[in-house]
């Protein structure tokens, strides 16, 4: 059963989106990657090291731009103005690849967003024919703003990046899919599987993650313990799950007893 | 002159191009993307760019991030 996951005018057959951090080595990176089945991956913006780099091997050197989509995101930035310049950098580093993950952080100890920075960033980038897929609080209203003024998906928190709490509230993340036109899709406090497994049965149409991959003891098994989780989590939502009811319906026929 | 890498002073001689700027730091075969005082200069203006005293070179690249 063909289910592709639309975002802008691409379409992509893995729903799971994975970050490059808090590995141990570039191999780990990319084999955990390969493992987790992900075609869109996300990576930060940072200066060169001048003079150390000759031998130094990048990130894009195991991660290849024309295997993967690549998600620049704008890990670090505080303000719009430096959102939308770390972007303009990325598109020329990528060749006018149009692809970013808006991220302007509100603080560092909860690195929820500043939504009044993120939308003034989400503005410019868009009239700039960006394609932004925007890191958002669970604030419903704000979502369908940042739908409404172009962004081709809206990527609210499960709980803070990095956190691995799973989705703490999710009648937030249900009124925003139930508003939505474009995809949503989790972004960030997804711990291990069935926390992404939950997203997907809540009705997302994808799940970004990295410190639940990066951090477990095992990253190549958990990316793809992911991977299933996130095709489970898909079936599941489509199939249609069973009612909940506070009493028991015993699943053997009632009639035809010999007892 | 002096100018600005990443933040570092250094100190080349005039007349240097953005093109000899990076080969002097032997970021040939490198990935990355290069501002010249807060703009983005494109890979095919750097043979024709010529730097000047105080400017301030940014060299990005791509590292792990989530």
């Amino acid at each position: 059963m063909s289910d592709p996951l639309v975002i802008g005018n691409r379409s992509f057959d893995s729903r799971l989106m994975v970050g490059t951090g808090k590995y141990k080595d570039l191999d780990e990176t990319q084999a955990a990657i390969k493992a987790s089945g992900a075609q869109i991956v996300t990576f930060a913006l940072r200066r060169i090291n001048i003079g150390q780099e000759k031998d130094q091997p990048n990130l894009l050197d195991y991660i290849s731009p024309k295997e993967y989509t690549m998600l620049p995101n704008t890990a670090g930035c505080y303000n719009a103005t430096d959102a939308v310049r770390t972007c303009q950098i990325a598109r020329e580093l990528l060749d006018g690849h149009d692809f970013v993950k808006l991220e302007v952080l509100g603080d560092t100890k909860t690195l929820f967003p500043n939504v009044i920075e993120t939308l003034k960033a989400a503005e410019i980038l868009v009239k700039d024919n960006f394609k932004v897929l925007v890191y958002t609080t669970d604030d419903p209203i704000m979502a369908k703003q940042l739908e409404e003024i172009g962004c081709v998906a809206i990527m609210p928190l499960a709980a803070p990046i990095g956190s691995g709490l799973g989705i703490q509230n999710r009648y937030h993340i249900r009124f925003i899919i139930e508003n939505a036109k474009v995809p949503v899709i989790v972004d960030a406090g997804v711990g291990t599987a069935s926390d992404a497994a939950i997203a997907m049965e809540l009705g997302c149409d994808g799940v970004l993650m990295n410190t639940a991959i990066a951090e477990a003891k095992n990253p190549v098994l958990m990316a793809r313990a992911m991977q299933y989780a996130i095709k489970a989590g898909r079936d599941a939502y489509l199939a249609g799950r069973m009612p909940k009811r506070p009493y028991a319906s015993a699943s053997s026929t009632t009639e035809g007893y010999f007892f | 002159m002096n100018i600005y890498i990443n933040g570092q002073a250094q100190t080349h001689d005039l007349g240097l191009s953005v093109h000899g700027l990076v080969e002097k730091l032997e970021l040939a075969n490198k990935r990355y993307a290069l501002e010249l005082n807060q703009a983005i200069l494109p890979r095919s203006l750097y043979a024709q760019t010529l730097l000047n005293e105080g400017d301030q070179i940014e060299i990005i690249h791509a590292v792990g991030g989530g």
